[in-house]
């Protein structure tokens, strides 16, 4: 019940930040996408490779690039009131149902990756405190430091040659099997089987970090006071080091975890190119390219939203982790 | 599941990993439950299409993206289809005539074939397309400007009058270049966002099924298909890869069977080329062909002297370009027109042939000797960054010009910016650019040398404010000329003339290449190969 308050509190108070931030990122992002040369129809004449002053025409018409731009802002933030994201003509849809179908890949591969790279993260960083200084520490550190310093597109690269060409255990891109006849276990296998190596790609970097980071406050720790206590009262070596040294060493773990939720967002772009993941990063990019605006716009509100959603998360993940911290 | 046990292992290594990896575990089974897939039939027989990028629609009506020419004649036939030579083949249309004269077309209809809705293909839906396409069509304006009266004397019957001839126009219809789409679902709405657009309803070999986005799109066999046996295949399916390297490796996987316009990097061509379950394919290529050029700015103050310009020319060597830039894969030309258009092209070498020696006395002449012992001015080279060659020929443009004294900077834009440079702002000295011949050069070529197509904010016009008046007479006569060995000597003379005149400095034809598994059979068929119906291809 305390948790859900909390949870119901944060919400509140991060949606009442939210709006006027979200607001003016809208607004922003609108005004500096007008600086940007050429405009939706100059790429579809672009990549059309032909065009005439009457097509060029009826395509401005179409974008409605023929209002002034204030027009344009005023109509894009009616539609916002009216909780519509607008519609692209370039996709010839709805902006919100043309995230939508992209977002739950994104989430699948953010959470995914998200929860590789802390798992692993924090389990080779408590090895690494466990054994500072010795052999399994050593090797690890090695490990960590490639992860940390080979680019995630390189990565993800390298494994495809690895799993999908030479031992061709796991398929090298996209999202399913298309056009198999799935259902149940091997359809959820299936899916497993295309998210391995995005989510692997994408969370390397990461563990990286987690991992020295674990290492690092977990050998702080292990020097405090209430440690000695602990060995004083006789715990087992294991209990300290889970129930007492990892628990706290934790807290500046999923703190720079949360900041790395929106960086993984971002970062999506290169492995949903690499692997051809049907994302919202690659549907941003695109949007860019194509100078659909209003396409563009929706991914970053609801970027920005998914982002402050992962903050609220992480905030009753502290709480649970270090129950003083509510007190604040 | 060797996805779980390839990472699981190494975390069930740290003792307190094992509650994190159940935790993880099982926040992965949630995320893959949200995503079940839909069944679709088993054993089915699959063919899978590459794309790098996803199409803006489905049907090139409005909008003629290679992605969408690429897809649309899958559902949305045309009235002829085109062999390799460019001769008409019967699709739609099962007969055709065009008058002595060339100003009547005459097609006469195929029987009993039904739109995927099940109504009737009739006249009336290719009178309709016709008129349509005239209007929305981005070229439609200039194909069909002759065309002055459709005529359906019967359900299976179009007349085309024309108010001049146009020689050209006989190989306009194939199904990506003149789709023809339903009346009842076109009539009174508006072309562009019209939902088919989304959801396709043709006559073609295939019916839409779905278009999952950023994802693949789904094609299923038309049972009810006019030209039964075909389709021989029960599903088509494209997919998206933008990334060059992983279309490479899923070519290489049996992830894709096929794709076309050289789907992967040129550098893995040699690569994949030794592959025996692939198999790159020349044909298939000749209904549209390339020439790279490098383009002038005529308003220039160098480029305004052709002396300039033809030290520019003599500074090329295309054989280098030829081999570096396209690892063979291309026909040098130093005519506007490609060599695909066999019938047009000019094979004359240049009269500027390589020569640095040339080169800098023109520039001597022309008053430009170097100010600092080396240099003579600067420019800056923009370069179209639709294709990757782009940028390494602009490499390779300045690294020749520097050796005759011309310092070049490179300039790198996204598509958007550089089309508002080039042909709205005209803010630029000279650019690497690519034009495609389409299938006659009345069509694709004129708009490039013709005065009367030098128009501000109109894409691929007349970049270079080019005017030559025996050009215009020459290319407006070829235009309606309905002789074709007349037609031929016309376009001599103006490769000749703009030969000599240089406004642009053609360079090289890139060749196109096919590549598919050799599990996929009769994939290329017609002069536009995998962009045709895909009726006859089948797997073995």
């Amino acid at each position: 019940m305390r948790l859900l308050s909390r949870a119901g509190r944060s919400l509140g108070r991060t949606l009442l930040q939210a709006v006027p931030t979200v607001l003016g990122i809208v607004v922003l992002n609108f005004l500096f996408l007008q600086l940007v040369p050429g405009d939706a129809a100059d790429v579809i004449a672009g990549e059309s490779g032909s065009a005439t002053l009457e097509s060029m025409e009826a395509l401005r018409r179409q974008f409605g690039l023929d209002q002034p731009v204030l027009v344009q802002l005023l109509s894009y933030l009616d539609h916002l009131a009216h909780f519509s994201l607008g519609f692209s003509p370039r996709y010839n849809m709805p902006v919100g149902e043309l995230i939508m179908s992209r977002l739950p890949f994104t989430l699948l591969l953010m959470v995914s990756a998200f929860t590789l790279s802390l798992v692993l993260g924090i389990a080779f960083g408590t090895l690494m405190a466990a054994f500072a200084r010795r052999w399994p520490d050593r090797l690890l550190s090695v490990l960590v430091l490639v992860l940390y310093s080979a680019p995630g597109f390189w990565v993800g690269l390298m494994a495809i040659v690895l799993f999908s060409v030479k031992l061709g255990w796991l398929p090298s891109g996209g999202a399913m099997t298309i056009g198999a006849d799935l259902s149940g276990w091997p359809a959820i296998a299936d899916r497993l089987a295309h998210l391995a190596l995005p989510s692997f790609s994408l969370a390397c970097f990461f563990i990286a970090v987690y991992a020295r980071l674990t290492r690092s406050a977990m050998l702080e720790v292990e020097r405090q006071d209430f440690v000695r206590t602990a060995q004083a009262k006789g715990l087992s070596a294991f209990t300290i080091q889970t129930r007492h040294v990892l628990r706290n060493a934790l807290i500046p773990v999923t703190t720079v975890a949360g900041l790395h939720l929106g960086n993984m967002l971002g970062g999506a772009i290169v492995v949903e190119t690499v692997f051809g993941w049907p994302g919202m990063g690659r549907l941003a990019l695109d949007a860019v390219m194509a100078r659909d605006f209003s396409v563009l716009l929706g991914v970053l509100l609801l970027s920005s939203f998914v982002v402050i959603f992962a903050n609220v998360f992480i905030d009753l993940l502290h709480a649970w982790l270090d129950p003083r911290i509510e007190a604040h | 599941m060797m996805v779980l046990t390839s990472w699981g292992g190494e975390a069930a290594s740290g003792r307190s990993a094992s509650v994190w990896r159940r935790s993880a575990l099982a926040a992965l089974l949630l995320g893959a439950a949200i995503l079940l897939p839909q069944a679709s039939p088993a054993g089915a027989a699959t063919v899978t299409m590459v794309q790098a990028t996803e199409p803006p629609t489905l049907v090139s009506l409005t909008n003629v993206a290679t992605t969408a020419l690429a897809v649309s004649a899958k559902v949305t036939e045309g009235l002829l289809e085109y062999d390799e030579k460019l001769d008409p083949k019967p699709l739609l249309a099962t007969a055709w005539d065009v008058s002595p004269d060339g100003l009547t077309y005459t097609f006469k209809l195929r029987d009993g074939v039904k739109w995927h809705d099940g109504k009737p293909f009739t006249s009336e839906d290719a009178a309709f397309s016709i008129d349509l396409l005239k209007k929305v069509h981005p070229r439609g304006k200039t194909t069909f400007a002759n065309v002055s009266a459709i005529e359906t004397p019967d359900p299976l019957t179009v007349v085309l009058r024309l108010s001049k001839p146009a020689p050209y126009l006989i190989k306009a219809f194939a199904p990506a270049e003149t789709p023809i789409v339903a009346k009842h679902i076109y009539a009174g709405t508006d072309p562009a966002s019209n939902p088919n657009g989304n959801a396709p309803i043709g006559t073609g070999p295939f019916k839409f099924k779905e278009w999952a986005r950023g994802n693949y799109i789904a094609y299923e066999r038309n049972d009810d298909y006019w030209g039964k046996p075909d389709p021989k295949v029960d599903q088509l399916i494209v997919k998206f890869i933008p990334d060059a390297a992983a279309r490479s490796i899923a070519f290489e996987s049996g992830g894709v069977d096929f794709g076309y316009r050289t789907p992967v990097a040129l550098s893995d061509v040699e690569r994949l080329k030794a592959l025996p379950n692939l198999k790159f394919e020349t044909k298939g290529a000749s209904y549209s062909s390339n020439v790279t050029r490098l383009e002038f700015n005529l308003d220039n103050e160098y480029f305004k002297d052709p002396r300039v310009r033809q030290a520019i020319a003599h500074a090329i060597d295309r054989n280098v370009i030829v081999k570096t830039i396209h690892y063979g894969l291309a026909t040098p030309t130093s005519s506007p027109i490609a060599p695909g258009l066999a019938q047009f092209h000019d094979p004359a070498p240049s009269p500027y042939a390589y020569d640095l020696k040339a080169a800098a006395k023109l520039l001597d002449e022309a008053g430009l000797t170097p100010k600092d012992g080396r240099t003579r001015f600067h420019l800056t080279l923009d370069y179209n960054p639709i294709t990757t060659e782009g940028r390494r020929l602009a490499e390779y443009i300045r690294a020749s010009l520097a050796r005759i004294g011309i310092a070049v900077d490179l300039r790198a834009q996204d598509i958007s910016a550089f089309v508002r440079r080039i042909y709205t702002d005209r803010d630029f000295d000279f650019v690497v650019n690519g034009a495609s011949n389409l299938f006659d050069p009345t069509v694709g070529v004129q708009r490039l040398y013709w005065s009367k197509s030098f128009q501000k904010g109109v894409p691929f016009s007349n970049a270079t404010h080019y005017s030559n008046p025996e050009v215009d007479r020459l290319l407006e006569q070829a235009a309606v000329e309905n002789d074709p060995k007349v037609r031929v000597e016309l376009f001599r003379k103006f490769q000749e003339i703009v030969g000599k005149d240089i406004p642009d400095i053609n360079l090289v034809s890139p060749t196109f290449l096919t590549l598919h598994n050799v599990r996929v059979h009769d994939l290329v068929t017609t002069a536009d190969g995998a962009e045709g119906n895909l009726a006859h291809v089948n797997v073995k």
